[in-house]
């Protein structure tokens, strides 16, 4: 329990001084808002009328706690670019970044686990040197190269999808998932391939261990050794890395959002930090940071439930 | 394994709630219009259809056309509002939501009778209150800060009757004629919540960051579009650009490069006119070594126009010798283009009598997201080295750029295309009065505030365009920059659509385009 109270404590910490950065980084970099807005039309009178207007003439430490109190009622401010609410602005962009991000990490779950099992129960054969150097390769191609690969190859040449023909999921369901599966798969291989290594690599380590002597010394079969006991015990540097990858696949989202025209979070994000369009990148740098800990959060906390030895203090 | 489903299964329950933050159903609706490209059959305009055009930037300065700010949102709301007044293809100023424009003598009073049957895109007819109601919103009159720049000239707005608008300035101005294409819209409306206006398409949707969508407009006044839908859709990356034409998910696209031109193939028309700025190396004329009009002349011998345009657009463009360009015919002065012809001894005397024999090193400051600037940048800093100047050239993004570099004024040198807000002379040349808020480059002549207050108060129109032609001379011959070119403007049309129509203006006119077959349609 004091455990999961100083989780928590350090928890609220650590949120209150991402806010602080994200907030004071805009006042560092060169670039306020209503220089984006004005534009060469801008004139000392009209920047002066609008900085007021934004509420931007107040001291930084009074628009902080003015920002702060507001995003902890739920009121993220309007978005400066587009005229209306942030939270209307974010709800159908989150959806989409949400969706691919989920895609990609089932996609990452459904390839290495069958993979970095099959090669570990095959360790050192051919067919395991075969797959350990494709998976080499896979694991040096960034993904936003596999991303325009696709779109070229499977997009242009094979015609499987139209690129930048986008649907949203209330006109077409399936078809807004379909558009999702090659961005996701983009950013999907290069973490499978690493989770493959690491999977194989733990339960090889593992299958040399005395206990697996002793399970085979009672008859269990190897498909059993390899369920029953090396699974567990190899799991654990398996799930903080698929904690970490869940937070790599959706930065990876920002980026693939850009190749194949997915009018997503990360997309917003990207153009709202060019347009210094403050309340819409302070609420999703919030949302990334909340997701971010909370999962590293979970991945701690789950240890205990795969290997029960782990205590926590 | 029944654990190993509970990690799973426990990682899931995450994800699902990373799912359930963005819960709510974005009801927006996405386009999905893709005509299927066949060969062309007859040239001949066919009605109906609906248009996918692929724009590179949001409009996210605002879609409230009184303060929209760039050019690429001011390209696609020109479908959507008009002006008592709207400006054709030659540049020349036609009556729009007025039938007829009257200036006295003295030129400070503009009498306009409205337009029989001129309707607001919600049905209801256009009548003196909504004119005044914009003119004044445009000017500032009831709050005191104009939302268009040089509409504070405004003194009144009246209307003696429900078909006439008298509107009186505060000092005598011809000029201000092309500054009623603002536009008109409904008295006591606010455009970013109810986006409505008097042209041919009418405003329909919008998804940030995802499209804009226009319809026909079937009660225009004038002559009505061809197609019943223009969808703009946002696709930010060059490459992603290209493909969507490719795939036929986009039929048009403006302002391409001849390397995305080439990558087409042959199966579009591409049409290439020019982009209407003056694209040049803007010095900072307040700081050393450019305060020295031998340096900004040796500069302007150093470089090479044509090879500039050479290595960036195939040759094509049109080189400039000061800030007006060649569609701005009533003002263009040819001549100047051929001032300062590449001369790289001439350029190093100049060098050396302003006390600089081996050359020195500058910074050129350029938007990272304009890759044309960007590419010119580099090509300049290759030509410069003949004289023994070093380029480092510094790339920002655009917020930047205009803080530091434009508002700021706090740079030495920048690659950029200025173009004109309105079809008027000013628009190009009233940045170099030594006291006006938009005179980025810090020029500075009394020679030239004096002509351009003569110019500016001329109620002769003869006498005022060849004043304004003086002041181009003067930017010329005082080298207040490195006058380059007017872009080459590449639009690219799929299979089965034509009409596009260039303006001297950095306009696109969707009501012109058309469909030239059903199947295209």
């Amino acid at each position: 329990m004091r455990y999961i109270l100083k989780k928590i404590g350090i928890f609220v910490l650590t949120i209150f001084a991402i806010s602080i950065l994200v907030f004071l980084a805009f006042q560092i970099i060169p670039g306020d808002p209503t220089t984006r807005m004005l534009g060469t039309q801008a004139t000392p009178e009209k920047i002066a009328a609008l900085r007021a207007q934004l509420g931007l003439d107040r001291p930084v430490l009074v628009r902080y706690f003015d920002w702060l109190g507001n995003f902890l009622r739920g009121n993220y401010g309007e978005s400066y670019s587009y005229n209306m609410p942030v939270h209307e602005l974010l709800s159908g962009k989150l959806r989409i970044t949400a969706s691919l991000t989920l895609l990609s990490f089932l996609m990452v779950l459904l390839i290495s686990f069958p993979l970095g099992i099959l090669l570990a129960r095959f360790a050192h054969s051919w067919f395991d040197r075969v797959m350990m150097v494709l998976n080499q390769i896979v694991m040096s191609i960034p993904s936003f190269f596999t991303g325009i690969l696709f779109t070229y190859v499977f997009g242009l040449i094979l015609k499987f999808f139209t690129p930048t023909n986008f649907v949203e999921y209330a006109d077409d369901h399936a078809g807004f998932w379909a558009y999702l599966v090659f961005p996701a798969l983009s950013i999907a291989l290069p973490k499978a391939a690493m989770v493959i290594k690491l999977l194989r690599g733990s339960m090889v380590r593992e299958l040399s261990e005395d206990y697996v002597r002793t399970a085979y010394s009672r008859g269990n079969s190897r498909w059993q050794v390899l369920k029953g006991h090396v699974m567990r015990n190899a799991m654990v540097p398996v799930v903080t890395f698929l904690a970490v990858t869940l937070v790599d696949i959706i930065a990876g989202s920002i980026i693939i959002e850009q190749v194949f025209n997915i009018p997503g979070m990360g997309r917003l994000l990207m153009t709202s930090i060019n347009g210094r369009d403050l309340p819409v990148v302070q609420t999703i740098i919030m949302i990334i940071a909340l997701v971010v800990i909370t999962v590293n959060y979970i991945a701690d906390i789950s240890y205990k439930y795969i290997d029960p030895r782990i205590r926590f203090r | 394994m029944r654990k190993t489903r509970k990690i799973t299964a426990l990682l899931l329950a995450v994800l699902m709630l990373t799912a359930a933050l963005g819960g709510c159903t974005g009801g927006k609706s996405a386009e999905t219009a893709s005509p299927s490209a066949s060969a062309a059959v007859s040239a001949a305009p066919v009605q109906g259809g609906e248009l996918t055009v692929g724009i590179a930037q949001d409009l996210d300065d605002s879609i409230d056309p009184h303060k929209m700010v760039s050019a690429g949102t001011r390209e696609v709301l020109f479908n959507v509002f008009e002006g008592l007044l709207k400006p054709d293809t030659a540049g020349e100023m036609q009556p729009a939501v007025a039938s007829d424009c009257k200036i006295n003598d003295t030129g400070d009073v503009f009498t306009f009778t409205l337009r029989d049957g001129v309707k607001f895109h919600n049905g209801n007819p256009v009548t003196t209150k909504d004119v005044i109601y914009s003119l004044k919103r445009a000017a500032g009159l009831d709050t005191g800060t104009p939302l268009i720049n040089g509409f504070d000239e405004v003194k009144s707005v009246e209307a003696p009757d429900d078909k006439t608008v008298v509107v009186t300035l505060k000092k005598p101005d011809i000029e201000f004629k092309a500054m009623f294409t603002a536009a008109i819209i409904p008295d006591g409306n606010d455009p970013t919540k109810e986006t409505i206006g008097t042209g041919p398409f009418k405003f329909a949707s919008r998804s940030p960051q995802q499209n804009v969508v226009l319809e026909k407009f079937d009660g225009y006044w004038g002559t009505p579009a061809h197609v019943d839908k223009v969808t703009y859709k946002i696709i930010d990356n060059a490459e992603t650009l290209v493909m969507s034409l490719k795939s036929g998910s986009v039929n048009l696209v403006a302002h391409l490069t001849s390397a995305q031109v080439k990558e087409l193939g042959s199966d579009f028309t591409v049409v290439d006119g020019t982009m209407n700025l003056v694209q040049a190396l803007y010095l900072n004329n307040k700081v050393a070594p450019f305060d020295n009009v031998k340096v900004r002349q040796a500069l302007c011998y150093a470089i090479d126009r044509q090879n500039i345009m050479d290595m960036l657009s195939n040759g094509k463009g049109a080189a400039v010798g000061s800030s007006m360009y060649p569609n701005f015919k009533k003002y263009y002065r040819a001549d100047l283009a051929d001032v300062y012809k590449p001369d790289v001894e001439k350029a190093k005397s100049l060098l050396a009598e302003a006390g600089y024999p081996n050359g020195f090193t500058m910074d050129v400051t350029v938007p990272s997201n304009y890759q044309p600037h960007v590419d010119t940048a580099a090509v300049i800093a290759e030509q410069f080295k003949k004289i023994g100047v070093t380029v480092n050239i510094k790339n920002v993004d655009w917020g930047t750029w205009l803080s530091e570099v434009y508002s700021g004024r706090n740079y030495q040198s920048t690659v950029i295309g200025v173009d004109a807000a309105s079809l008027t002379a000013r628009a190009m040349l009233e940045r170099f009065v030594s006291t006006s808020t938009s005179n980025f480059t810090n020029f500075s002549d009394p020679e030239y505030d004096k002509l351009y207050a003569e110019a500016a108060a001329a109620t002769d129109e003869a006498k005022q365009v060849e004043l304004y032609k003086q002041l181009e001379e003067i930017l010329t011959k005082d080298a207040a920059n490195v006058y380059i070119q007017d872009m080459c403007d590449y639009v690219a049309m799929g299979q089965g659509v034509q009409g596009y129509e260039f303006y001297p203006l950095y306009v696109m006119d969707m009501s012109k385009v058309y469909f030239t077959n059903k199947t295209a349609a």
